[in-house]
């Protein structure tokens, strides 16, 4: 038996599989049904205890590295209804409990994850702790940190060889974006998130999603700043949407509980076209913070929070939601096609 | 955003007609989604749907205290053909027509509407997709063109239009292959087919009744996976809900057990459809909802799409309540021209329509077949469509909502496992039925378990996949581990949680139901209650749509106190159809009305009464004893209503009368007076009440004894069967000593009982309202078929037009007598055999009836409203005119013989029919022509066969084949029936017997198979020597090809006089 400990005392008994560590992190909630392995590969829940509202977790197993959003699982812990201990699936290679323990990341099992989430929602997210003691231990608060520092990679990589040069910040990026935007007439270089680009040649800049509160990435928006001015397009996503309203001049905020999930619908405010996008953010940027030549490009359907924002004039635009999924729906792939078809030379 | 259409002023809804295997009570919900939706938008409907037992064909009932505002204006009970519907758009002018809400049966009708130009010429718009958009999903061929337009793949197909091209198309993609029929509901006359022979035989019985085959290359072992979608016209596309089939490929989506959403699809692969499933629906331009169905390799990223359906289904109904997302009500909407943006999400009441529920539990839907009550039918599943209704389970784990699953069968199983009618569910032979799937193969995979079969050898055999093989093996291992001892708390807890009922344990255990019961109370082990909210809790949300599970620590609402529960009736069966839910829904209403909190428990997704819209409070659930209690302890009800749900909701009452529970209306004691057999007969005999001798007998001997001093025929009926009908006639002591040997064990414990058949006997039913054991309302209807025919098959006219006064007054009087004795509160129906102006009672059922609808529409009075009154103790006293109408109405059944293969066509005294409809006239002839016309017959133009049994039938039914002849009809008849009419100087062509064809064949002299496969005749008129001793004869031959051939077929005597005379009064 094991045990979550919540900041508010409450105490629920599971069962912990994966790494029988403890460990401890802010626990937030994910109402996608599918994709568990790019969920839990996602760099932007570094710091988190990942509650998963779908009750069956692990059903077709773990396929090789090729599937990961990144090298390693940066969430801090996985609670679960049930865990399949028995997978099928042809792509599978091994069960969420051995990936787990060999990622030192503790799960537990056997958790009424409705009745959590409905916590989690009424109080919005809280610090947290698996633990095989019952005696609550102490919480480690990642908000606190910069997150992203611990994320972002340390060195320049640079994807695919086209004439096209992209500078991608990377706070956290996962890699289903470096897929979506390595095109054969696109050079990607892949930056730090404190990387100074004031001496780069480059076409464009994009800023990726990462986890964690914006304002501790004053690095990132100096650097975006500098981007706008020489008026360089630039396309920003998730952190990178929020870090985009920072360099312009707006702010930002916590959410209650945030958006994690796949079935998000967002409407884009030029058409009033209706997408149903892939989300993980716990931060949003404030609407009425923009500047008067920014406006917001998508609201959520659901609570009108700004879903991305764009320049009225210069070619600086930003999502907070996913268009490059994995996991979720692909509704908004065509923001990378928009974006890329707008730098051809 | 709404594209501006002007918005309707009235809209003609097509219905789907009688119940029937691949077309069942789901359409009566979404069609009263569509006029909810369109009521609200003050656009007056038009409905045209014969089936007058669901609650979209309600009227506006005299005296009734619902305020209903979803009714439609006006109702149309007319046979759904072109002519009726061109009739009914001439006198209404309709400026829009909705066909997406009434099944395959609306689509086609619609589409010939258009094809016709009957559209056009009113100038009638379609609602929502386009007629062309239709056409494409529907036209194989220009299916697979137009997705090529957008590179979707679709299984290689070339459609064909003879068996020439069939046979040519199969070498091209080389055997086995796939034939589908185009135009066809639940995928009629398709299949696997081996080698060039096969394929020559079923194209060629196909092609009788489609215009077109499609061979196809075979996918089986693929996984089936569906996905729900839905398009406005502004192009926003959601997929609301996605469902894997756990039988893959190879066995029809109605015949498969399915989950929601996807269990073993990953990330890629779900949304690998779900990009093709929005591109293909946006590509076709489909407005509304629509489904696509996959195929997927289970080795490697591949699918194929099978097929897309642009309406409302069945599987649109279970993803409704898989999510609690309204999609027939969205669709209507959308039809309408507004956009998904512009709507609300119906559950929380805040947050958008366009949005895709995320679910925080997962359903099971499990089909449920009745090919047991029909002997010579062959129970393997396939490509085509067998069951007659479904059931659907809510639960946080697989093993939970696939026991629970299995118990809302009604079957008699207990589970997955731990059968309390063990010898019923052991499979021995598991292998076989495992690799040859037939409707047991779900028992059979639990015995391979049992027996040590590893899932990996399950999976080689059936191609389940493992996940939910080793989710299976899990119930298996624990109840091994459980078996012979009293588990303790953690053990039960651990149980509850894979879905193991307090019955399930008590047989492992060896104790009794109460005792795990008292034991688990005792560990306060109870179930929570959770909602389902369609965004996995993420916002707030009042619902009232709830159900149990083990894995929870909390529930979700608190107790309303003081509510009234309802109980459902279960899945779709024979014998227990919509009608049912008519009268749970009627009651709800009531509850309503007269402002009292209402709690419906049903598990059947394809209702109106699991809208959660019609109840304060939901509960999708198992009608279990079990189930119903836990629900109960924590409601805290003023009532319970059992007597609306049909035979599962009358079962309940008594088990839970001892458990303390309120039931509303009649005592269960005194309901259970009328059942038992014995104290019923014995209260007939102290109220000097006849009724058909009987007797129930332990031994064969006995039994044999009785037979022959009542006199052949005699009705058996075994309280025990192991396989084989539950009742027949034995018409000598050959038959009775065959039937008696298939019951195989009689007993003190199995008795048979042996009963009296009056022939020629009229059979008479009082359907009624009683209080406090005084009649109130009652209405009297006569069966055309004599005594013999299930009341559930027969052909029933209201008023009664050929019953003696005297008789009428004679069966209200013996029921006033039995109302009085059982001291009824509530529904009721009595049965009653007549015989020159004698009678004796049959049954008297203390609860709702099959044809409570059916009387409450022709008297204009709803007698379930006044009966839910009646038992919430308001005086219904009061003058209710049900005799005296100013029209004949019929009812008729809706058989579904052409997806039972190998079953005989036949009315018996066990109930084979679906379904009904019923239709009104202004005298019976009219009606009783308008009502076979809506059951699926068409009138004959020229050539009628006439093959009668026995000498009584040729002599009865002489001056209706001479009217046939003076009529103009060409008659052809068998051997006997030939002679007999060339005696009596009536011309007809005399065709040979198929066992006179046998061996010996005479040139050119023409046989009755051939001609029957020519395809030439109109009418097949076929009266059975006997009905239960005729299987593999002659007869069984000719009724059989009727209906693999699709020609209109009659096999009563009386019901053929019937409609000849009405014929004959309808052509003058």
């Amino acid at each position: 038996m094991s045990y979550l400990h919540l900041a508010d005392k409450t105490k629920l008994k599971g069962v912990q599989y994966g790494s029988s560590n403890s460990t401890s992190g802010e626990v937030v909630f994910s109402t996608g049904m599918t994709g568990y392995v790019e969920t839990f590969t996602d760099p932007s829940f570094a710091g988190q205890i990942l509650v998963c509202t779908y009750p069956l977790i692990g059903n077709y197993g773990v396929p090789d590295s090729s599937f990961f959003e990144s090298k390693k699982i940066h969430l801090k812990g996985v609670i679960v209804s049930e865990l399949a201990l028995s997978y099928s699936h042809s792509d599978a290679h091994q069960s969420i409990d051995s990936w787990l323990k060999k990622e030192g990341v503790p799960l537990l099992a056997g958790i009424d994850t409705r009745a959590l989430t409905k916590k989690l929602r009424e109080h919005g997210a809280i610090l947290g702790a698996i633990s095989s003691s019952e005696k609550p231990i102490v919480f480690d608060d990642p908000n606190t940190r910069n997150l992203v520092a611990d994320v972002s990679p340390s060195e320049v990589t640079i994807h695919g060889d086209g004439p096209i040069c992209i500078i991608a910040i990377d706070c956290g990026m996962k890699e289903n974006i470096v897929r979506s935007l390595t095109r054969p007439n696109v050079t990607l270089k892949r930056v730090p998130w404190n990387y100074d680009i004031a001496n780069e040649q480059y076409d464009a800049l994009f800023i990726s999603n990462g986890p964690g509160d914006p304002t501790q990435c004053s690095k990132t928006v100096h650097s975006i700043k500098n981007a706008m001015k020489q008026n360089k397009p630039i396309l920003g996503i998730c952190l990178g949407n929020q870090l985009l309203a920072l360099a312009a001049g707006g702010a930002t905020y916590k959410l209650s509980y945030g958006h994690r999930g796949q079935n998000q619908p967002c409407i884009d405010t030029e058409t009033g076209r209706c997408y149903i996008t892939s989300q993980n953010h716990g931060f949003a940027v404030k609407s009425d913070s923009l500047p008067e030549d920014w406006k917001v490009w998508f609201t959520n359907a659901n609570d009108n929070s700004v879903e991305g924002i764009k320049h009225t004039d210069a070619p600086w635009r930003s999502v907070q939601f996913h268009p490059e999924a994995a996991p979720g729906p692909t509704d908004t792939a065509w923001i990378f096609d928009e974006f890329l078809a707008s730098l051809q030379k | 955003m709404a594209v501006t259409l002007s918005k309707p002023k009235c809209i003609l809804l097509l219905g789907s007609g009688g119940l029937r295997i691949g077309q069942a009570g789901e359409f009566d919900y979404s069609g009263s989604q569509a006029i909810k939706a369109y009521k609200e938008e003050g656009i007056r409907v038009v409905l045209l749907n014969p089936n007058i037992a669901t609650v979209q064909t309600d009227i506006a009932f005299q005296g009734t205290q619902h305020k209903d505002r979803s009714l439609a204006d006006e109702v149309y009970y007319l046979p759904l053909t072109i002519e009726h519907a061109t009739e009914v758009i001439q006198k209404e002018k309709p400026d829009a027509i909705a066909l997406s809400f009434g099944g395959q049966t609306a689509l086609n009708l619609g589409l010939a509407l258009e094809k016709k130009g009957v559209l056009k010429k009113y100038g009638v718009r379609v609602l929502g997709t386009p007629t062309k958009a239709i056409r494409d999903t529907e036209d194989r061929k220009l299916f697979v063109q137009r997705l090529k337009q957008i590179k979707v793949d679709t299984a290689q197909s070339i459609a064909t239009k003879s068996v020439a091209e069939a046979l040519s198309a199969a070498e091209k993609i080389g055997y086995p292959v796939m034939i589908r029929s185009g135009f066809a509901l639940g995928g009629e006359g398709s299949g696997r087919v081996a080698n060039a022979a096969e394929m020559k035989q079923k194209t060629t019985e196909v092609f009788k009744s489609v215009p077109q085959i499609l061979v196809e290359e075979y996918l089986g072992g693929w996984k089936e996976v569906e996905y729900e979608v839905v398009r406005d016209c502004a192009d926003n596309c959601i997929t609301v809900c996605n469902m894997e089939n756990i039988d893959p490929m190879g066995i029809h989506t109605g015949e498969s057990i399915v989950v929601a959403p996807s269990q073993t699809l990953n990330n890629h692969e779900y949304h690998m459809l779900r990009t093709v499933a929005t591109k293909t629906i946006r590509h076709l331009g489909i407005v509304g909802e629509c489904n696509i169905q996959y195929a997927l390799n289970p080795d490697k990223p591949e699918y194929r799409v099978i097929e897309v359906n642009a309406r409302l289904s069945r599987s649109s109904a279970l993803a409704s309540k898989a999510t609690g997302y309204p999609l027939a009500y969205v669709a209507a909407k959308l039809s309408l021209g507004y956009t998904l943006t512009e709507l609300k999400n119906a559950v929380t009441k805040t947050t958008t329509a366009c949005f895709e529920p995320a679910l925080d539990y997962l359903v099971l839907k499990f089909p449920r077949w009745d090919l047991q009550k029909f002997d010579s039918a062959h129970k393997r599943i396939g490509t085509e469509m067998k069951s007659v209704g479904e059931v659907m389970a809510i639960g946080r784990s697989f093993e939970e909502v696939l026991q629970k699953a299995i118990r809302s069968l009604n079957i008699g199983a207990t589970g997955f496992t731990a059968q309390s009618n063990k010898e019923k569910f052991t499979v021995r032979d598991y292998e076989k039925l495992i690799k040859e799937p037939t409707t047991e193969r779900i028992f059979a995979i639990a015995e391979a378990l049992r027996d040590g079969i590893s899932v990996e050898t399950i999976h080689q055999w059936s191609r389940i996949d493992r996940f939910f093989l080793s989710k299976m093996h899990n119930i298996i291992t624990l109840e091994k581990k459980l078996t012979n001892r009293t588990p303790d708390s953690e053990e039960i807890r651990e149980a509850k949680k894979i879905g193991f009922s307090d019955a399930q344990l008590a047989l492992m255990s060896g104790r009794t139901e109460d005792d795990i019961r008292s034991l688990r109370l005792k560990y306060n082990i109870r179930p929570s209650i959770k909602q389902i909210d369609t965004l996995a809790a993420e916002f707030p949300a009042q619902t009232n749509y709830l159900y149990c599970t083990y894995h929870g620590i909390e529930d979700d609402v608190v107790a309303s106190k003081k509510h009234y529960v309802v109980l459902g009736s279960g899945p779709y069966c024979i014998g227990s159809s919509v009608e049912f839910d008519w009268s749970s829904v009627q009651v709800l209403k009531t509850l309503r009305a007269k402002g009292m909190g209402s709690i419906m428990v049903n598990s059947n997704p394809e209702t109106v009464s699991t809208d959660y819209d019609e109840s304060d409070r939901l509960y999708f659930e198992e009608l279990t004893r079990e189930r119903i209690l836990d629900i109960i302890d924590f409601e805290k009800p003023a009532g319970v209503f059992i007597s609306t749900g049909g035979q599962i909701a009358n079962n309940l009452a008594l088990p839970l009368y001892k458990k303390g529970v309120q039931i509303m209306g009649t005592s269960p004691i005194d309901i259970d007076r009328a059942e038992d057999r014995h104290i019923f007969s014995n209260l007939c005999d102290t109220l000097d009440i006849d009724q058909p001798t009987w007797g129930e007998f332990s031994s064969t001997k006995a039994a044999l004894k009785k037979a022959a001093a009542i006199g052949y025929p005699v009705i058996v009926r075994p309280s025990y069967v192991l396989s084989g009908a539950a009742m027949t006639v034995a018409h000598d002591e050959h038959s009775l000593v065959a039937f008696l040997k298939k019951a195989k064990d009689i007993s003190r414990e199995h008795p048979v009982v042996i009963s009296q058949f009056i022939e020629n006997a009229r059979e008479i039913e009082i359907d009624g309202v009683a209080q406090s054991g005084k009649l109130k309302i009652y209405a009297i209807s006569e069966h055309v078929e004599n005594a013999g025919t299930h009341s559930g098959d027969a052909t029933v006219v209201l008023p009664p037009q050929r019953t003696y006064l005297e008789t009428v007054r004679r069966a209200k009087e013996i029921t006033k007598k039995l109302i009085q004795a059982l001291n009824i509160t509530g529904p009721f129906n009595a049965q009653f055999l007549a015989k020159d102006n004698h009678i004796k009672v049959i049954e008297c059922n203390v609860r709702a009836s099959r044809s409570f609808p059916f009387v409450s529409k022709v008297t204009g009075y709803n007698f379930i409203e006044l009966a839910a009154r009646a038992m919430l103790g308001e005086d219904i006293s009061g003058e209710y005119q049900t005799v005296d109408l100013d029209h004949v109405a019929v009812k008729s059944p809706q058989f579904s013989f052409s997806r039972i293969k190998g079953a005989d066509p036949i009315g018996r005294v066990e109930m084979s029919s679906t379904g009904e409809v019923a239709c009104f006239g202004g005298n019976l002839h009219e009606a009783l022509i308008l009502s076979m016309k809506a059951s699926g017959f068409r009138l004959p133009k020229k050539n009628i066969l006439v093959s009668l049994g026995r000498e009584e039938n040729k002599v009865k039914l002489l001056e209706s084949v001479r009217s046939l002849h003076e009529m103009g009809f060409t008659l052809f008849a068998t051997e006997h029936t030939a002679d007999f009419l060339k005696a009596q100087k009536i011309p007809n062509k005399r065709v040979l017997k198929i066992s006179s064809v046998e061996g010996k064949r005479k040139k050119k002299e023409l046989d009755v198979g051939t001609l029957i496969e020519s395809g030439e005749l109109d009418l097949i008129i076929n009266i059975p020597t006997h009905i239960y001793t005729d299987h593999i004869r002659d007869g069984f031959i000719i009724r059989r090809k009727a209906v693999d051939m699709n020609i209109p077929l009659i096999t009563n005597r009386q019901l053929a006089e019937a409609f000849v005379t009405a014929l004959q009064s309808t052509k003058r």
